[in-house]
């Protein structure tokens, strides 16, 4: 009721006609905007406000990390952070559109849940802790080789060449590039690892 | 459709608006029914008996585009003599070896090619996946074929389709399926009328296909219909695979996957490919038509981009350095072995089998026996924390201070923070550029993976070891740039695409590929992605300023060609079949073939081609066989080698199911896939006693808001709250016969696991009359797991591992289970529970199903502590059972 009365007292103030102005139907029925989707839905405070995708210092042309539908999307950056993630309406596969994942895709990679320091857990240890990322991948190196030495085998029973090691596996690849692949396989082909696996075989 | 691909479900959408008819087959009512003209509900697991009547359909009516039909299909070649339909032998085709559970194909060959192409026995091809080689292509054909072109010889592949299916009526269609009659014919009405030379119809489908112990042979189904509608190869037509994951034909045409090399290559095999020739052999078969003819080129140049100076045409190449496969090294028997301690270290990238796999605790008690595991991940997933919050650890089977794996959780960037390209499900490449650098000590796969590589041959400069020549003489000479050393993705792709060795320029063409060492190819059917030096993937010439092939945008392999085996969409003489579906046609003036779109043909080679006797390679393609990549040059109605199932679909029940096979006394795909491990089981089916033990249907699928594992969606806060928590929906007929409440519990079990899961009760799921009898169907989304924002138990856990064949996929869209009110137990309780279903379905160790013990010898016991090795981790195991082959047979 206090702010009806405040309303009431702002309207006998600014009199009749700026009132009506003031409502968004009226304009949207009388001004250039007769679907109410622009100027005519605007707010003094709306009206005030920038789109991010007209501030951004630069926009990257991308792919939706989602199925594999590919739609395009557009990535928005200000001050070296993603401000905006939207779909390109250039792209004969989705005409600027985007599913309620695509459309989320600022949310996965500003997601404040994204781990973004090595965690490393011993063997029968009850928690994690930090490791530095060099001595991450040592470590991931020295391992490799030492499965290599101990699951090695150089040929099979009847002589023929195996040139390879069982002790290696890997699963997983159709979330990522086509380049990663690529040095994926060819690094654990030439280690030896033939049980590389991803989702295609799921 | 509109689910799981709701932006490209626009298109479908646009097709209505201008008048398509669409009709929706799934078991549940989504939002792709509602809007489609049609919804068909089918009994999970049948959908090669509705697709069979469309054929029987299709053949009793002579409804078949018969111009097409016998111009560019099969369907006038005669087939061997040996030969026996599964209608002969209730359920099997001749050559069936009981003792491996696989064919010998000799008879199921053209005629005069019974001990030549594509024959043999196909055991080994089962455990090396071989029929994924044929993503690419088809498997061969030697020489000439004979052929009745009036069709009524009674060996003709035409003859042997109509009999196959003469059973897969009307009314089997509704025994088998639950789809009645009046809605089965409107479907075949429907297609058949919208299909020939004016229009063209097209089938979709997703994994609700490919999940199965019958996957390949859903797919074929649909092929063989749309060959004999004369929808292949035209526009509006086609099989449409729509895949899952963003670059998922990427990861299989550069396959990180362990039977192929890049470009559908095999990963050579120890026996069959002891040296260079012999495997080359095996690809390009000496002497056989079509375009593999050049595979030599192709191999040598994969060698020449691995191995660069250190591969030259006297060391073969370095052929030598290729690890070789001894049988089946898929991701399932992966995990068995790992169970099993006789795997060291595991590494997951992007990937949450925890979750995302089937059977989930054998996932989990697998990773739980490493000594090492490395998660390369956005988030904590599942896969990486198993250890200390899995389900496993709540009911004692791992034990955190006894689980001895070490792990690395290591950051990695998101598909902003680096650049590089995804290939979407129609083939087509499309670049991202950079956004932003990744946060902290997160990196790309690229980053990783190089320089896990480069620390690897650091430490292994000077090694004498033979074993270690191939890391050292790997190119592995990449530019790097930023703060990280980050690798050029555009270095890599433009070795993906190849170059001449001397000169470094990037080739145009996979033609111009080379056998002598002259050329790097790193995957051959992606030349041209590089072509002219440019990245051909970067374009990005707008819809509006292009025609609607849209031929600039992005970038298509092969050749940068939209639609496939195109030279179809013109008739023999080179004509377009009618204006209306004009795309690609014969210039005679010009001599050559022209269109919309790259020709799927040599350019110049006119309709009236036809090969001299004995010609091999691409020359003995004539000018009016358009499926230049098949041995024959013919769209394969019938298969005479290539799948191993059988050379026509067969409708077989699902591993489980509580329907006994209507058509077959064999219930379920003799062929498939299974493994006997303590750990794995199946839950009986008819004619097996104690199938009523499970009595429902329960399948699964993806919700709009999540995806696969949840590590991209239950991680993002608007997608969890859109989708908070783990369901399943029930008819409200099963609901009121089991006693469910809505937005209740309910818990499901199956021979594996047990899970719960709040109650929604909707008519979005519907009783189905199969074989006189009602068969209740219930869904479940698959995403969910214990990590994230939102959290539930995972579906897959129910699943036990059945594959396909073929390309050792996984059954996971159809499984049996029993659904109870409440919720689940908690700890050693719910081991009990699933305990006590076991031993009433009989799945008992020493015993199995009916009357066939199961042998001492593989007979173990009841609850053990495992795996059998010092510093186990998993306490014990509810209960044992072995399912196999050699004790269940045959069923």
């Amino acid at each position: 009721m206090f702010r009806g009365s405040l309303a009431w007292e702002g309207v006998s103030g600014l009199g009749l006609r700026t009132f009506i102005e003031g409502w968004p139907v009226y304009r949207q029925l009388t001004g250039t905007d007769p679907l109410g989707r622009g100027a005519a839905a605007k707010s003094d405070g709306s009206r005030a406000l920038t789109a991010r995708t007209d501030t951004a210092d630069s926009v990257a042309r991308s792919v939706c990390p989602y199925c594999a539908v590919g739609c395009g999307q557009r990535v928005f950056v200000k001050d070296g952070r993603v401000s905006q993630i939207e779909g390109d309406p250039d792209s004969p596969i989705s005409r600027g559109r985007l599913c309620p994942k695509g459309s989320a895709s600022k949310s996965l990679v500003t997601s404040p849940l994204r781990q973004t320091t090595v965690r490393y857990r011993r063997p029968y240890s009850t928690q994690w802790e930090d490791l530095d990322l060099d001595t991450a991948l040592d470590m991931i190196a020295d391992r490799i080789l030492a499965a290599r030495e101990q699951t090695w085998e150089d040929v099979d029973t009847q002589g023929r060449p195996l040139n390879r090691t069982l002790g290696i596996s890997s699963l997983g690849g159709a979330t990522l590039d086509n380049e990663e692949n690529y040095l994926i396989k060819k690094l654990f082909t030439a280690m030896g690892a033939l049980q590389i696996e991803n989702q295609a075989r799921i | 459709m509109a689910e799981a691909h709701p932006v490209g479900f626009q298109w479908v959408m646009e097709a209505k608006r201008r008048g398509a008819k669409v009709f929706h087959v799934d078991p549940r009512f989504t939002r792709t029914s509602a809007v489609a003209d049609a919804y068909l509900p089918i009994r999970a697991g049948t959908d090669i008996a509705l697709l069979g009547g469309v054929v029987r359909y299709i053949l009793d009516n002579e409804l078949d585009f018969r111009e097409y039909v016998l111009a560019y299909t099969n369907a006038a070649t005669i087939v061997s003599a040996e030969f026996s339909d599964t209608e002969d032998g209730d359920g099997f085709f001749s050559g069936f070896d009981p003792e491996t559970g696989t064919y010998v194909q000799d008879s199921w060959q053209y005629e005069g090619h019974e001990g030549s192409s594509g024959s043999g026995h196909t055991a080994q091809e089962r455990d090396s996946a071989a029929g994924l080689t044929h993503e690419s292509h088809g498997a061969q054909v030697g020489g000439q074929t004979r052929r009745d072109e009036t069709l009524q010889h009674p060996r003709c592949v035409y003859q042997i389709l109509k009999r196959h299916f003469s059973r897969y009526t009307p009314e089997m269609v509704e025994r088998v399926c639950g789809i009645s009659e009046a809605q089965f014919l409107e479907l075949a009405r429907a297609w058949t009328q919208n299909s020939g030379r004016d229009r063209t119809g097209m089938l979709v489908y997703s994994v609700g296909w490919t999940q199965h112990s019958v996957g390949v042979q859903y797919i074929r189904t649909g092929a063989i219909i749309q060959l004999l509608l004369g929808n292949m190869g035209r526009p509006g037509g086609g099989v449409m695979a729509l895949r899952g994951h963003a670059s998922i034909q990427g990861s299989t045409d550069i396959p990180t996957l362990f039977n192929l090399l890049p470009g559908y290559l095999p990963m050579p095999h120890h026996a069959e490919h002891p040296s260079f020739d012999e495997w080359v052999d095996s690809i390009r078969h000496p002497g056989q038509k079509g375009f593999w003819g050049n595979a030599r080129s192709f191999a040598a140049s994969l060698l020449k981009a691995y191995w660069g100076d250190a591969a030259t045409p006297e060391n073969d190449f370095c052929y030598g350095y290729l690890p070789r496969m001894t049988g089946d090294h898929g991701t399932y028997q992966q995990v068995l072995n790992m169970i099993d301690g006789k795997i060291k270290g595991y590494f997951l990238l992007g990937q949450n089998p925890a979750v995302g796999s089937a059977h989930g605790r054998a996932q989990r008690l697998g990773m739980a026996n490493l000594d090492w595991l490395v998660v390369r991940d956005l988030f904590m997933i599942e896969s990486a924390t198993f250890w200390q919050n899995g389900p496993e650890v709540a009911t004692g089977e791992i034990v955190p201070q006894e689980c001895r794996t070490e792990v690395f959780f290591l950051p990695a960037a998101s598909h902003v923070e680096k650049e590089g390209t995804f290939t979407q499900t129609q083939r087509l490449l499309q670049w991202r550029e950079k956004a932003v650098e990744p946060p902290g000590d997160a990196r790309s796969e690229l980053w990783f993976f190089y320089h896990l590589g480069r620390k690897l041959r650091e430490k292994l400069a000077g090694s004498p070891l033979p074993r270690d020549r191939a890391l050292l003489d790997l190119t592995w000479d990449y530019p790097t740039h930023g703060p990280h050393a980050e690798p050029s993705a555009e270095a890599v792709l433009r070795e993906i695409n190849g170059y001449d060795v001397a000169t470094g320029a990037p080739l145009s063409s996979f033609a111009e590929a080379r056998a002598d060492g002259s050329t790097a190819v790193g995957c051959w059917i992606y030349t041209g992605v590089y072509a002219d030096g440019v990245n051909q993937a970067a374009r990005r010439k707008s819809r509006h300023e292009q025609d609607w092939v849209a031929a600039e945008w992005g970038w298509a392999w092969p050749a940068n060609r939209r639609i496939l085996y195109n030279r179809a969409s013109a008739d023999p003489d080179g004509n377009p079949w009618s204006e209306r579906k004009r795309y690609v046609w014969w210039d005679a003036d010009k001599g050559e073939w022209t269109g919309y779109d790259v020709p799927d043909f040599e350019k110049t080679k006119p309709p009236s081609y036809r090969p001299p006797s004995g010609a091999s390679g691409t020359e003995g393609i004539a000018g009016d066989d358009p499926f230049v990549m098949q041995g024959d040059g013919k769209g394969w109605l019938y298969a005479p080698s290539g799948v191993l199932d059988g050379p026509l679909p067969t409708h077989y029940e699902p591993v489980e199911s509580p329907v006994r096979n209507p058509l077959y006394g064999q219930q379920a795909n003799p062929t498939r896939k299974m493994y006997a491990h303590p750990v794995n089981s199946v839950n009986p089916s008819p004619p097996q006693e104690h199938s009523q033990v499970f009595p429902y249907v329960f399948t699964v699928s993806r919700l709009t808001e999540h995806h696969t594992a949840g590590a991209m969606s239950r991680t993002v806060s608007p997608l969890a709250e859109l989708q908070p928590e783990m369901f399943v929906e029930v008819s409200p007929e099963l609901a009121g016969e089991v006693g469910l409440a809505h937005l209740g519990w309910a818990h499901l079990v199956s021979g594996r696991a047990v899970i719960e899961a709040k109650v929604l009760v909707t008519d979005r799921l519907t009783p189905l009359r199969v074989d006189g009898r009602v068969i209740h169907q219930v869904w479940l989304p698959y995403h969910f797991g214990f990590e994230g924002l939102v959290t539930g138990d995972s579906a897959n856990d129910l699943f036990g591992i059945s594959l396909d064949p073929n390309v050792l996929i996984q059954e996971s869209k159809v499984g049996t289970c029993d659904v109870r009110p409440g919720r689940r137990p908690t700890g050693p309780a719910l081991l009990d529970l699933v305990a006590d279903y076991q031993r009433r379905a009989g799945i008992n160790p020493g015993r199995g199903w009916g009357s066939s013990p199961i042998p001492a010898s593989v007979s173990v016991a009841r609850r053990v502590r495992w795996p059998a090795r010092s510093g186990t981790v998993c306490r014990r195991v509810a209960s044992i059972c072995w399912v196999c082959r050699t004790t269940t047979p045959a069923l």
